[in-house]
């Protein structure tokens, strides 16, 4: 992305903001609350446009055509984009249709991330954490090229953490690119090869 | 891995729209006795004339089906909002024209297994006759749903980032709603009362006319709504 600025209102959330990632690098995003970190996993996710500037997602821009951008990424955010009156399994298998993969891949998912598919309560009687470990499973059966992940350890317990750490390396091995920003700077410089630091919209020395 | 396209995308949506409407069933009860309430009013309002009743029995049938297709339109966009599910589905990536055909689809039957309901409750109330066969009421009220649930749909989703949105959805729909009402209330008269003069094909040619319209631009004009 080359100088990308958005506004919300009067506020500037990024500032002429210029970063490069390399295919399979793995970015570690910090800054504090309100720097903007937020914003640009959700430009480069394409669920929000830039106010001004340039963006290519694995040579595409998203503002002119979002949809094969949105075809290889998979963006982890504060919302869960689930429905809470449908089990967890529900949720995943309606996904799995719109992906146009097998409905077994739905129970697989939740498995891999510590949930019951038999499990038929709605997601409205889930813990925070299970509704984290639900939104996970979303990101990983879509298989990214991209995985954006806001906070990922947020609301999950220590095992949560474990397994979460051991999915996010698996998706490095397998070649996907990653933009994490997270509080938790060990664990995320664990998991990370670059850092990009962001304060008031715009990128500072880490 | 091959995506589903348009009308595959359309099912998988509509089977979980209409698996939402399911399971909020508390929901749809209170539609149910608020058009129930509003027909009750009608009936009330008007006093006892039953020749008089009678006679307006097709328009309060499309107004009781009208005010509910408020709270149905509004709370179908409810459910996308809570946790994003409607920016969710935009990521996932599905095709946008894919989300406003379910959702129409799945309002308009919402609103047509209502007005199925109503109809006997029209008959016990207001001692309603049908005089023409019972097909030609089930396609003005099939045609009538559609012709609501198309704009509402698209207004639905406009009214969504409102923070006025309760107040804002009647107001951008009911204008556009006119000539739709007209006709649908005029062709339920019409099969109640007798249609000697043959107007109602002209009143069901209008509807489906609206429907053609607002279906065509709600496929066109959707994706440009739902984007930032």
């Amino acid at each position: 992305m080359h100088e990308v600025s958005k506004r919300y209102g009067a506020r500037w959330a990024l500032v002429r903001l210029s970063l490069t990632v390399r295919r399979g690098a793995a970015v570690l995003l910090t800054g504090h609350n309100g720097s903007g970190k937020t914003t640009l996993l959700r430009i480069l996710a394409t669920a929000v446009r830039p106010s001004s500037g340039q963006v290519q997602v694995l040579g595409v821009d998203p503002t002119r055509d979002p949809d094969p951008v949105r075809a290889q990424v998979g963006l982890l955010s504060h919302a869960h984009y689930v429905y809470e009156d449908l089990s967890g399994l529900e949720n995943m298998v309606v996904l799995t249709r719109l992906l146009g993969e097998p409905a077994t891949a739905a129970a697989a998912a939740m498995e891999r991330l510590g949930l019951d598919p038999r499990d038929d309560r709605p997601v409205r009687t889930y813990s925070a954490g299970m509704r984290r470990r639900l939104a996970l499973a979303r990101l990983f059966l879509k298989q990214p090229a991209v995985a954006l992940l806001d906070e990922p350890f947020v609301e999950l317990d220590p095992t949560g953490v474990s397994e979460l750490e051991a999915r996010i390396r698996e998706l490095r091995a397998a070649g996907t690119t990653l933009v994490l920003a997270t509080h938790h700077i060990e664990q995320g410089l664990l998991l990370c090869t670059d850092r990009l630091h962001l304060d008031q919209g715009r990128s500072i020395a880490a | 891995m091959r995506r589903p396209g348009l009308l595959a995308s359309t099912w998988v949506l509509f089977r979980k729209d209409l698996l939402l409407e399911w399971r909020s069933r508390a929901r749809v009860n209170a539609l149910v006795f608020f058009s129930l309430a509003t027909l009750l009013l009608f009936s009330f309002a008007l006093g006892p004339d039953t020749a008089l009743l009678r006679r307006g029995a097709g328009g309060y049938l499309w107004l009781a089906l009208l005010l509910s297709s408020v709270l149905a339109l509004g709370e179908s966009f409810r459910v996308e909002r809570e946790n994003s599910s409607l920016e969710g589905l935009r990521l996932v990536p599905v095709d946008t024209r894919a989300i406003f055909l379910a959702k129409g689809i799945a309002n308009a039957v919402l609103l047509a297994a209502l007005g199925v309901l109503l109809v006997p409750v029209l008959v016990a109330l207001l001692d309603v006759r049908i005089v023409l066969p019972w097909a030609r009421l089930l396609t003005i009220v099939g045609l009538g749903c559609l012709a609501i649930a198309a704009p509402g749909t698209l207004y639905g989703a406009i009214a969504s980032h409102a923070r006025a949105r309760d107040v804002l959805l009647p107001l951008l729909l009911f204008p556009i709603l006119i000539p739709a009402l007209v006709a649908a209330a005029k062709g339920t008269a019409l099969v109640f009362e007798g249609d000697p003069m043959g107007q109602l094909p002209s009143w069901i040619a209008l509807l489906g006319g609206f429907d053609v319209v607002y279906w065509g631009l709600g496929v066109v004009l959707f994706p440009r709504v739902i984007e930032e």
